[in-house]
């Protein structure tokens, strides 16, 4: 395998938790949530801080998803309990999250070249020659632990709960819970996924930079839109495993339109971000020509 | 037994908007009444059923439900002992669970959501034993999204729901207005055998007006805020759509042409 196919693959997998966290919001609970470009440098920046002082890289990343838990438990917070909008509620986290980033940080990037992390970990692990090898099987195994852990939530009492909240807020407190728990659970869990991701992306580069997060949440959405493509009215594994598909797919359009030179690399964002208002155009027209509802 | 006390509430204080709609309104409904309540369009009906539901709060007043203060309760901690159907068919359901998805988290009303699994085997046949009767062949479709059922079938999986933990009072807000004479006629009559099966304390609001005096052992009209009328037992056989229309429009009540077809 060319090392450009295996990065956009290894990539992919890394990034894919991410775009899982922006499905839990942007679907299931109906909300964009901005805190994902805060949340994404938290779980970076934990991670790096936490590794260079002598922290188990598995433990830091562990802390990384706690750390993301708490970032969207505050937006969750924000939106709930002070009735601020939700997209404004996310840009105000976001906002703080970048000067807390950089008190966590110290400065705007550690590098990671001369720690163990969890890659190195997993590379003597699995016997491998370069850290580098290691990515694919991490990010299979982190993708498989991360949908694993969410069919079962999602398959709970509580998890039943979110989704209904998620879809009409009446419904579930009609039938007697309170939709602001819910609402927070959900910012919780995402940015968990978010910080996650952070977390393994981070130490797969080999540095945490507290710019890192910028786009994170074009990026996800691409990936979420991408992989709806194939999870049309399927069950919840499917979707699940369509959006790390689509996550692959994304990095792959993107180490190609690199590769040939079709947009730079400065263009990069410029370019997602196209992608996704015409996917999302395209979406919505053909719903209308298929006749669904618009709600 | 629900007693509301006293209840005073204007929307908008202060402002060019301000509207006061309650003036010190009481009302009790004793166990097992089954309360019809018509009135014209901006009467008050629904913020009655709203403040009692606990979707806003009140200004001042009380409300007891069996001799205890609900006065303080939020609507979600109200909602663990009473049922509340809206007019949209769209709101009481999910339209991304399925039929048994929807009664699961009906049959798990006041208590607290555990990461136990969300549905079991042994609810599945429960479900299916009480969607039969309703001979809407919902039974058959368990596993189906509610999205793909129609306006009347999730009105009628709705008051299932409402009514799937025995609530101490159930609210229906108009909640046949949305549907065709004949669905509606199927889900009034789900609504009678369902009060009448486990003795609910029932509010239900209506602009039919001959579904007010047919429905329930009691009736209350509103107007501007106000109870004009309440009657029960031989008083409220005895009176007929004519009458209600007169004292309509004795109350300078607007009427809509919903009433005038009643
Ligand atoms: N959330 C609100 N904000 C401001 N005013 C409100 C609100 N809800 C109701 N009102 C006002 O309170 C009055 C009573 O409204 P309500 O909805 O209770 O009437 P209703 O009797 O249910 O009428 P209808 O038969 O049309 O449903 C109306 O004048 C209405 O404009
Ligand atoms: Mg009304």
């Amino acid at each position: 395998m060319s090392s450009v196919l295996s990065s956009a693959i290894a990539q992919g997998l890394l990034w894919s938790i991410l775009a899982i966290g922006i499905y839990v919001t942007y679907r299931l609970l109906n909300i964009s949530d901005l805190t994902s470009e805060g949340s994404f440098t938290l779980g970076a920046a934990v991670t790096a801080f936490s590794i260079v002082a002598g922290v188990p890289p598995i433990l830091a990343v562990l802390l990384a998803a706690l750390c993301g838990a708490l970032a969207g438990t505050v937006t969750g917070l924000l939106h709930t309990k002070m009735h601020i909008p939700s997209l404004l509620a996310g840009i105000l986290s976001m906002t703080g999250l970048y000067s807390v980033n950089l008190r966590v940080m110290g400065k705007a990037n550690i590098p990671l070249n001369q720690v163990d992390t969890i890659l190195s970990n997993l590379k003597d692990l699995l016997h491998l020659a370069r850290d580098r090898g290691a990515a694919i099987p991490l990010g299979i195994l982190a993708v498989a632990l991360v949908i694993g852990l969410l069919v079962w939530f999602f398959n709970t009492e509580f998890g039943y709960a979110i989704v209904a909240c998620g879809n009409n807020d009446h419904m579930i407190i009609a039938n007697g819970v309170s939709s602001d728990k819910l609402k927070i659970a959900g910012f919780a869990i995402a940015n968990a996924l978010i910080a996650l991701s952070g977390s393994l992306v981070c130490q797969y580069n080999g540095y945490a930079d507290v710019q890192m997060g910028i786009g994170a949440i074009v990026v996800g959405l691409a990936s979420v839109i991408i992989g709806e493509v194939f999870a049309k009215d399927k069950s919840f594994v499917f979707v699940l495993l369509s959006i790390v598909l689509g996550s692959v797919i994304y990095r792959l359009i993107v180490a190609f339109v690199i590769n040939t030179s079709i947009v730079s690399a400065n263009d990069m964002k410029l370019f997602t971000a196209v992608l996704v208002a015409l996917a999302i155009w395209f979406t919505d027209l053909s719903q209308r020509k298929g006749g669904k509802k618009h709600a | 037994m629900l007693e509301i006390k006293g209840l005073c509430k204007t929307f908008n204080p202060g402002t060019i908007n301000e509207k006061k709609v309650f003036e010190d309104l009481s009302l009790t409904l004793n166990s097992g009444d089954f309360v019809t309540v018509i009135g014209g369009n901006g009467a008050g009906k629904s913020t009655l059923l709203n403040m009692i539901a606990g979707t806003y709060p009140f200004d001042k007043g009380q409300l007891l439900l069996d001799g205890k203060d609900i006065t303080k309760l939020k609507e979600y901690e109200r909602a663990a002992f009473m049922g509340h159907v809206f007019q949209d068919p769209l709101l009481g359901t999910c339209s991304n669970l399925s039929i048994a998805e929807n009664l699961s988290i009906a049959r798990r009303k006041g208590k607290r959501r555990t990461l136990r699994r969300g549905i079991t085997e042994a609810e599945r046949e429960e479900y299916r034993a009480l969607l039969a009767p309703l001979g809407l062949g919902l039974e058959e479709r368990l596993t189906e999204k509610v999205g793909l059922l129609s306006g009347g079938q999730r009105q009628a999986l709705t008051l299932l729901m409402a009514t799937l933990v025995r609530p101490q009072l159930l609210l229906l807000d108009e909640h046949t207005a949305a549907l065709d004479p004949k669905t509606a006629q199927i889900v009034l009559d789900l609504t009678n055998e369902l009060v009448q099966r486990d003795q609910l304390t029932t509010l239900m609001i209506t602009h039919n007006m001959r579904d007010a005096l047919k429905t329930g052992n009691r009736l209350i009209m509103m107007s501007e805020g106000k109870i004009i009328l309440d009657i029960n037992g031989e008083a409220k056989k005895q009176a007929t759509v004519s009458d209600l229309l007169a004292l309509f429009e004795q109350n300078n009540a607007s009427l809509d042409d919903k009433m005038l077809l009643g």
